[in-house]
């Protein structure tokens, strides 16, 4: 990839916001005024914040590029700046081609107006022009599925025809290079396989995409490079699988081991305050130890756990419920409850655990993704010289061989053959 | 400053990209970019017709409003003028009401356009923080409705004009002149008002009462040569202050036929305009840069 023939070149780039010390903030002008009244030579000392520092790389014209990284590492930050709805503070980007860009679907959308205004509005918004849409516009309501309610306004829509219709706006958005912001965390499940259908369409057309997802899954599936965030830097760059297998590596989220909440969080009825792991035996029959510690205001449902194990790519591979008695009580105070898995013979790596404590499977009560990971070092299969690879799956499932015999070709087999 | 170069570059290997756009650090005064804005002028139209729509849906008077409004401020002025305090008619054969509905008329597009894009920001903040397009294109876009609103206005306001026989003068060929430094003032007044509330939302509640201060500071229910009769020599460079002054008495002029307002508060009032315009537009820009980080 030469440099100048990428679509997008980021270098050096950094945003900078400041954060007002709570003392000197002054939002209302007459604060404002007469702090400045008083102190007429003080420049405020304001306390600065690096969303972005640094940032450099380049993404090919067709690449699919995948953002990752926590909340708060700067992702949106730097699709902000990439659309030009903020500005760097330091660095440079040059875009080449015209750039299309979706941070939300349904911005500008007006509940009083019919759906056929709000695409038009919609379309204005996101920079589309009257013709373009006109020439979209029979796709956009059949994407949607909308036709009937086309003069009805969009108050009266449900919530899911409402975002259908936003997100099939936005996805005729042409341009050759397109930034899309988790706009796949809309609608119910068929719609959102519909959405992603739309992006593998969208991304092998040969237009350059920048994708920020949670859904590591969506992420893999859909990209062909990575750029992995960490507190505003780039932590890696590169291929999807491997800039994914570091996020993941790092904890994504959690630590290794164990996981305590953080303090300070708003409150739930039911919380799971700390888990931790202990890996037990050797392959190919390991078990794992799950201590979950659950705190209780006694104002929920008793409750059970699932375990969901994830591998690498944050792709969950399989779930534990280890008992469907409702075994976390409503009493107010603190429970410790220990559970064991026996883990299928998995391949050498990390795996991530989620937790989720509900008291039915409709009605969850707390939920951690990936709080804690685990690592397997040896193959599950004795005598393997050669290494284990996720395109084969994560589980090795215990196989022998029966019989073998060496085959004496048939009669008919040669009668056949004959010309 | 943000720099957008448009331009096809030969030097690249691949042309197929026909725009190169290159983002930096900003640095220095703001420039206006009106080319931008003219490039986002299909969605200057939408945004101003959505204000168009949205108006008056679900009322049961509808587009009647347009003209139920300045009709019930000029009435109120007429009792207030007319009949409590008995001012005779400014104008001979003109009833004080259509006096007054003319000052409302003028009045009218030059508020509801101050008003209106003071609250264009913060009322789509979305818009702000999710998309990019020329901020200014926002505030500019209150002026469609503005003017539909105007027009509909004025229809009835020649209705009047036909009904009291008055016959317009030369001074009418002016008026579109006048309208244009309404819409000036108003909209650089608007734009400044805009970009400030985006920081202080202490505008929005500092502004209906300067401009309820400023109504009664414009000669829009009385002509200025009473107002200048009537109020202490102290206060009176107040109405000589004001840009609206000549603007309004200019307006009246070309719609009533009243006595020609003096040349230099009328230059005055369109000067003040451009500059006005120009200063909110210049201030505009550049508190533009922070808009998506503060909102």
């Amino acid at each position: 990839m030469s440099s100048s023939g990428a679509a997008i070149r980021v270098s050096g780039l950094g945003k900078c916001y400041s954060i007002a010390k709570e003392r000197h903030r002054q939002s209302i002008l007459a604060e404002e005024l007469m702090h400045r009244l008083r102190h007429p030579f003080r420049r405020d000392r304001n306390d600065t914040f690096w969303a972005l520092r640094d940032v450099t790389f380049d993404v090919a014209r067709g690449d699919v590029i995948g953002i990752i990284g926590r909340n708060g590492a700067g992702k949106s930050t730097l699709l902000k700046i990439l659309s030009r709805i903020t500005e760097p503070t330091t660095g440079e980007v040059v875009l080449r081609g015209r750039v299309g860009s979706l941070l939300e679907v349904g911005t500008g959308f007006h509940p009083e107006l019919t759906g056929r205004e709000n695409v038009f509005l919609n379309g204005a918004i996101l920079g589309m022009s009257k013709p373009e849409i006109r020439r979209q516009f029979d796709a956009i309501v059949q994407f949607a599925g909308v036709e009937k309610f086309l003069e009805t306004p969009v108050k009266r829509y449900s919530s899911g025809m409402y975002v259908r219709l936003a997100f099939a706006v936005a996805a005729h958005l042409r341009g050759e290079v397109l930034i899309v912001d988790e706009v796949l965390a809309v609608g119910d499940a068929e719609f959102q396989r519909k959405c992603l259908g739309k992006m593998r369409d969208v991304s092998s057309d040969g237009r350059t995409v920048l994708f920020v997802s949670h859904n590591m899954q969506a992420i893999r599936t859909l990209c062909n490079r990575g750029l992995y965030l960490e507190q505003g830097r780039v932590a890696a760059v590169g291929d999807v699988e491997y800039c994914s297998a570091q996020y993941l590596a790092s904890g994504g989220g959690g630590t290794l081991g164990s996981w305590r909440r953080a303090a300070g969080g708003p409150s739930l009825p039911l919380m799971l305050t700390a888990v931790s792991l202990n890996l037990k035996g050797q392959q190919p029959s390991m078990t794992l130890e799950v201590e979950l510690q659950t705190q209780s205001s006694g104002g929920h449902k008793p409750a059970f756990a699932a375990l969901d194990i994830l591998d690498v790519t944050g792709t969950a591979i399989m779930q534990a419920i280890p008992t469907y008695e409702r075994f976390i009580r409503a009493v107010p105070g603190t429970q410790r409850s220990l559970l064991e898995i026996d883990l299928p013979p998995l391949i050498p790596g990390q795996y991530a655990l989620t937790v989720w404590l509900g008291s039915h499977n409709t009605e969850s009560l707390d939920h951690q993704a990936r709080c804690v990971a685990f690592e397997i070092h040896d193959s599950p299969s004795a005598g393997r010289t050669f290494p284990h690879h996720s395109d084969h799956g994560a589980i090795v499932p215990t196989s022998r061989l029966l019989s073998s015999d060496l085959a004496v070709p048939s009669l008919q087999t040669v009668a056949v053959a004959k010309p | 400053m943000m720099v957008m170069d448009i331009t096809t570059p030969s030097a690249l290997p691949d042309t197929e990209y026909d725009s190169v756009l290159v983002l930096r650090p900003p640095s220095g005064l703001a420039a206006l970019n009106l080319r931008d804005v003219w490039q986002f002028r299909g969605l200057l139209g939408t945004l101003a017709l959505r204000d168009l729509k949205l108006r008056y849906k679900q009322t049961a008077l509808g587009i009647v409003w347009v003209v139920l409004q300045p009709v019930l401020a000029a009435l109120i002025f007429s009792i207030i003028f007319g009949m409590i305090a008995r001012i005779p008619s400014p104008v001979p054969k003109v009833p004080y009401f259509v006096f007054a509905f003319c000052g409302q008329l003028a009045w009218n597009l030059f508020n509801t356009i101050v008003t209106r894009s003071s609250v264009c920001l913060t009322g789509n903040t979305n818009m702000i923080s999710k998309v990019f397009f020329p901020r200014l294109v926002l505030p500019m876009s209150t002026i469609g409705a503005a003017l539909v609103d105007f027009a509909v206005a004025a229809a009835m306001m020649a209705l009047m004009i036909a009904c009291c026989h008055v016959k317009p003068g030369i001074a009418l060929l002016l008026l579109p002149l006048w309208i244009m430094g309404l819409l000036m003032l108003s909209l650089g007044l608007g734009l400044f008002t805009a970009a400030l509330t985006v920081s202080y939302r202490d505008v929005q509640y500092i502004l209906p009462v300067a401009l309820n201060l400023l109504m009664w500071a414009s000669p829009i229910a009385f002509p200025l040569s009473f107002a200048i009769g009537m109020v202490p020599h102290k206060v009176r460079f107040m109405f000589y202050l004001n840009p609206l002054t000549g603007l309004l008495e200019a307006f009246r002029w070309s719609l009533l036929n009243t006595t020609a307002p003096a040349p230099r508060s009328v230059a005055y009032g369109m000067v003040l305009s451009i500059l006005v315009l120009w200063l909110g537009a210049k201030a505009f820009k550049q508190m533009e840069r922070k808009f998506a980080d503060v909102i």
